[in-house]
């Protein structure tokens, strides 16, 4: 219904994406006179297809949230070329969703208006129409008019989800968006962005932590090193979705992403950075 | 202290279990409100209790004989000052005469003050325009203009007004240039990423970020507005509570002149329990720490 239309009119508006060379050197004042440099990005190419899902993992500090805003268009100055659909990104832009660490919903406004908030001006009906389409969308039809106080971490990212897809961006940036979720909700909501974007194949980028969760969902899983971020490792997730986290295949991954941090000696139990 | 309390809790019980014996239907709902009653006596006697005892520390004193009435007269006396004050119409003619220059003064510098302190916060050239001046201004506290005032405006009404005014809009500024300028990054962020409008940011981040520090301004004001009047009362006026103050102490009537701090300090509190709930209703999304 609802999914197969949405992703029908998604599967030719996925954008793709062309990253490099690229690199970023901020610039510190750190006296009067004196200023340092941090190079936090440095010679990153990357090729995004449209429509695909891009998982991105490094260690804290290597210049993931870094690369989300050069794409997102909140960092400008850069050196190299990050262009979509050929076209170099100079600003921020609606074909664009970010979803944030933290859920950043306004705390003054209900649940629908936050969801409305990122919409362009369009006439009221079509407001509410599209505001009541993507609470469904992530399942929170019954809190439509509850303030972000009154719901729980994970319903928060909902909402903040269904916020960044109104405008129906072409590619979705998630920056660690689950990180602040216990493990259960966690899981439940990677399901949910897996429907999401099986339903309207924007072109996905997700930055986390943890390994399950990137191989578990991209079809690409890139290992990023830092000081300078550059791009350690590319790794294509060949396994069909749904995809089972106990499968040999799954945990063989897993293990490989985690041997580009860890030597084998000191692999822990739990795999995430 | 706890004692009180506790016999409070006991008596409203025994009053709620003995009218819910007479009837049965009554029952359940008296018993709930016995649950509550205690609660509510409690803290309410909680909140009385020190001026209650202050009262009663003043009254013994004067009975001991360690205070001469003229210098500070018994609560019994004031009290009865009070009710003669009240019963003749001159307190609430004072009082109304002066709450009338208070909302005046203070309502022009509430229209004054907040597109003002909002334009300002926006802008920066704005800022850097009027920061001299108002850095300059704040400082001079608003009975120093009363000589000019009275210069400009004689002893009418508009000079009063004016003094108000100058008292009142600084807090309102200052708090919200202050309001606007601590909106959080990262809403700018997101508004920025979803390209909203100039207009919708205002209305929707900036402003109902800003507007517990805007509430504070206003009460704050007020409270200043209040303070003003009866300053400006004091020195030149033939009516209002500050008149009402100085007059009695000319005629020597402690008494009076206590009953006029006493209105004065009575509806300051009044004032600022209407800006405290009105800023309540206005402000139902935060979750703030109020003591523990
Ligand atoms: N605004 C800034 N000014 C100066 N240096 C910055 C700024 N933002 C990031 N950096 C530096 O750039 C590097 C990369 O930061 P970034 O936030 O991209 O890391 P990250 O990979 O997202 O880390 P984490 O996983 O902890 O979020 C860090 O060394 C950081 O100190
Ligand atoms: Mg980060």
């Amino acid at each position: 219904m609802v999914a197969t239309a949405a992703r029908k009119a998604g599967a030719d508006r996925a954008a793709s994406l062309r990253i490099g060379p690229l690199s970023k050197t901020f610039t510190l004042k750190t006296g009067p006179l004196r200023t340092e440099t941090v190079q936090a990005l440095g010679d990153i190419r990357l090729d995004v297809p449209g429509g695909s899902f891009v998982s991105i993992v490094g260690s804290s500090g290597c210049g993931k949230s870094t690369l989300l805003r050069i794409i997102a268009g909140l960092e400008t100055s850069y050196d190299g070329s990050v262009t979509l659909d050929g076209r170099p990104i100079g600003g921020p832009g609606l074909d664009r969703g970010v979803i944030f660490q933290e859920h950043r919903l306004l705390p003054w406004l209900t649940v629908e208006q936050n969801i409305a908030f990122g919409l362009k001006t369009l006439p009221r009906a079509e407001v509410a129409r599209r505001v009541r389409e993507h609470l469904e969308l992530v399942g929170l039809e019954g809190f439509a008019k509850a303030h972000p106080h009154q719901l729980s971490g994970g319903m928060a990212q909902r909402v903040a989800i269904a916020r960044a897809l109104v405008n129906q961006p072409r590619v979705l940036l998630l920056d660690e968006p689950f990180g602040a979720l216990d493990a259960l909700t966690r899981i439940q909501m990677q399901q949910e962005i897996l429907r999401i974007w099986e339903a309207q194949r924007t072109t996905m980028i997700l930055v986390t932590h943890d390994i399950d969760e990137a191989v578990f969902l991209g079809d690409e899983v890139v290992v990023m090193s830092s000081r300078p971020g550059t791009i350690r490792k590319r790794l294509p997730v060949g396994l069909p979705r749904p995809r089972d986290r106990s499968s040999p295949d799954f945990i063989a991954l897993r293990k490989e992403i985690h041997r580009e941090f860890f030597t084998a000696s000191e692999l822990p139990f739990a795999y995430e950075i | 202290m706890s004692a009180e309390l506790a016999s409070d809790a006991r008596s409203a019980q025994r009053a709620g279990l003995r009218a819910g014996a007479k009837t049965g239907a009554l029952r359940s709902r008296l018993g709930a409100l016995a649950g509550v009653l205690p609660g509510v006596l409690g803290r309410a006697a909680l909140y009385v209790a020190l001026p209650v005892a202050l009262l009663a520390a003043w009254q013994a004193a004067f009975a001991l004989g360690y205070i001469r009435p003229i210098l500070l007269p018994p609560p019994t006396r004031v009290g009865k000052a009070f009710v003669d004050l009240a019963a003749s119409g001159d307190l609430f003619r004072h009082l109304g005469v002066s709450l009338l220059r208070v909302l005046e003064g203070f309502a022009i510098a509430a229209l004054v003050g907040l597109p003002l302190g909002i334009g300002i916060g926006l802008s920066r050239t704005l800022d850097r325009l009027t920061d001299l001046i108002i850095q300059l201004t704040k400082p001079i506290p608003p009975i120093a203009w009363i000589p000019l005032a009275i210069l400009w405006f004689g002893i009418g009404e508009a000079g009063k007004v004016y003094i108000i005014f100058l008292g009142a809009i600084f807090p309102i500024l200052v708090n919200t240039i202050d309001g606007i300028r601590q909106t959080d990054h990262r809403h700018v962020e997101l508004a920025r990423v979803l390209e909203v409008t100039r207009r919708r940011f205002i209305l929707q981040v900036v402003l109902p970020g800003a507007l517990p520090n805007i509430m504070t301004g206003l009460r704050v004001g007020l409270m200043v507005a209040w303070i003003c009047v009866v300053a400006a009362e004091l020195i030149a006026a033939s009516s209002g509570l500050g008149y009402l103050i100085m007059d009695a102490r000319q005629m020597s009537q402690t008494d009076q002149v206590l009953v006029g701090m006493i209105t004065i300090g009575a509806m300051g509190k009044l004032l600022d329990v209407v800006l405290r709930a009105a800023e309540r209703r206005l402000i139902t999304w935060k979750t703030t720490f109020s003591g523990s």
